[in-house]
C-alpha cells in the first residue's frame, strides 16, 4: 500500500481511471471468452488495448508525477507502443484466420465454437 | 535532393529523452546524434517518404478518432454484456471501395479502423481498390461505408494527398 | 482519499486477474490456433497493465521498465506466431 500521503488532485482521478480501466479490460477479456465465433472474438480485446490501457497509463502518469513532484510522462512511451503495435497484431491474426479458413475450405458462416 | 524528415528526428529524440528520464545537455546531444544517424541511415531502406500536408487536419483527425474509440468502446461493452435489448447482433464482412492511394494514408486508416473496437481491417484487394472490413454490429453495410468514406477517408486525403 | 485509492487499486487488480484468467481459459481451450494467438495477445496486455498497477501500489518506478519490455517483446512474440500461422515460417528467405 502507499506509505506517503499523495495530494487529492492525483488520487481522485487516478482512482476513477483505475476503476474504469479495470472494468474495460475485464469486459474485453470476458468478450474474448464469451463470443461464439472467431471473427466476433477479434473485437472485444481491443477495448482493453485502447480504453483500458489508456486509463491505467494516465493514472500511472498522475501517480508518478505526484510522487516525483514534477511531471513524469514516460508512460507515453508505452502508450505509443501499444497504439502502434496492437492493431498490427490484430490485422495479422485476422489475415491468418482468413487464410486458414480458405485453406480448410470452411463454409463462411460456420460457427467456430466448441 | 531528398527532404530531411525533421519530424521523425524530433520524435526519436523526444523518445530518447523519455527513456533516459533526464533532459541534461549531454543526453540531448546524444539523442539528437543517434536519431539523426538512424533516420539518415534507414532512409535508404525505405524508398517512400510521407508528405504531411496539413498538420492541423491531423490534429482534427486525432480528436475525431479519440471520440469514436470512446463511443465504440461503450457500444462493444453493451454487446459483450448482452444489453442490446431484443435486437439480435449480426456480424459480417463489408466491402468498401476506396479512393485513397497513398500507402501512408492507407496504413493510417488501417490503424484507426483496427484500433476502434467493433471493426477490424481484414483485407485490401491487390489493386488497392476494395477494402474488406469485419464489423461486429453490422446493421446496414451502407452506413459503415458512409462512416469510413466521409468521416475518415475525406480527411486522410486532405492530410496526405 | 487514500482509502478510495487503495480500493481502486484492489478493484483494478481483481479485474486484471479475472481478465487474465479469461484469456488463459481461451488460450487453453482453443479451439483453433488463431484463438490461442489472440488470447496470448490479450494476456500480455493484461499482464503489462497489472505491472503498471503494481508500480502504483508500491510507489516505485521499477515496474515501468518491466512493463515497457513486456509491451515490446509481447508484440514481437504474438507477431511471430501470427506470421507463422499466415505463412508457415517466421523469417522468410
Amino acid at each position: 500500500m502507499t506509505d506517503t500521503v499523495l495530494p487529492a488532485w492525483a488520487l481522485l482521478p487516478a482512482s476513477l481511471l483505475l476503476i474504469l480501466g479495470g472494468i474495460c479490460t475485464l469486459l474485453g477479456s470476458v468478450g474474448l471468452l464469451r463470443m461464439k465465433r472467431f471473427y466476433d472474438r477479434m473485437h472485444p480485446p481491443s477495448m482493453g488495448n485502447t480504453l483500458g490501457a489508456g486509463c491505467v497509463l494516465i493514472a500511472s502518469m498522475l501517480i508518478s508525477s505526484a510522487l516525483a513532484h514534477r511531471p513524469v510522462i514516460h508512460e507515453l512511451l508505452i502508450t505509443v507502443f501499444i497504439v502502434t503495435t496492437s492493431p498490427i497484431t490484430a490485422m495479422l491474426v485476422m489475415r491468418a484466420a482468413l487464410h486458414r479458413q480458405i485453406a480448410r475450405r470452411d463454409p463462411p458462416g460456420k460457427t467456430d465454437s466448441g | 535532393m531528398k527532404r530531411t524528415p525533421w519530424l521523425l528526428i524530433i520524435g526519436l529524440t523526444l523518445m530518447w529523452l523519455l527513456l533516459t528520464g533526464s533532459a541534461s545537455p549531454g543526453q540531448l546531444l546524444l539523442g539528437v546524434a543517434v536519431s539523426t544517424l538512424m533516420t539518415l541511415g534507414f532512409r535508404a531502406v525505405r524508398p517512400l517518404h510521407p508528405h504531411l500536408r496539413r498538420p492541423l487536419s491531423a490534429l482534427r483527425l486525432f480528436f475525431r478518432v479519440a471520440v469514436d474509440i470512446l463511443k465504440s468502446n461503450v457500444a462493444v461493452a453493451r454487446i459483450v454484456l448482452g444489453l442490446t435489448g431484443k435486437r439480435e447482433v449480426h456480424s459480417g464482412f463489408v466491402d468498401i471501395p476506396l479512393e485513397l492511394r497513398d500507402p501512408h494514408a492507407l496504413a493510417t486508416l488501417a490503424t484507426i479502423v483496427t484500433s476502434t473496437p467493433g471493426t477490424v481491417w481484414a483485407d485490401l484487394s491487390s489493386d488497392d481498390h476494395v477494402l474488406t472490413l469485419h464489423v461486429l454490429d453490422l446493421r446496414d453495410p451502407q452506413v459503415t461505408r458512409d462512416i469510413i468514406k466521409h468521416r475518415y477517408e475525406h480527411l486522410l486525403r486532405e492530410i496526405f494527398e | 482519499m487514500n482509502a478510495l485509492f487503495n480500493f481502486a487499486l484492489g478493484f483494478a487488480q481483481l479485474c486484471f486477474v479475472l481478465a487474465m484468467s479469461c484469456a488463459a481459459i481461451r488460450m487453453i481451450h482453443g479451439p483453433r490456433a488463431q484463438d490461442r494467438v489472440l488470447a496470448l495477445d490479450t494476456l500480455y496486455i493484461n499482464a503489462m497493465l497489472t505491472l503498471l498497477m503494481l508500480g502504483m501500489r508500491t510507489s516505485t518506478t521499477f515496474y515501468f521498465d518491466i512493463a515497457l519490455l513486456i509491451a515490446l517483446f509481447g508484440f514481437v512474440g504474438s507477431m511471430a506466431l501470427a506470421k507463422f500461422l499466415l505463412r508457415g515460417e517466421v523469417i522468410e528467405p
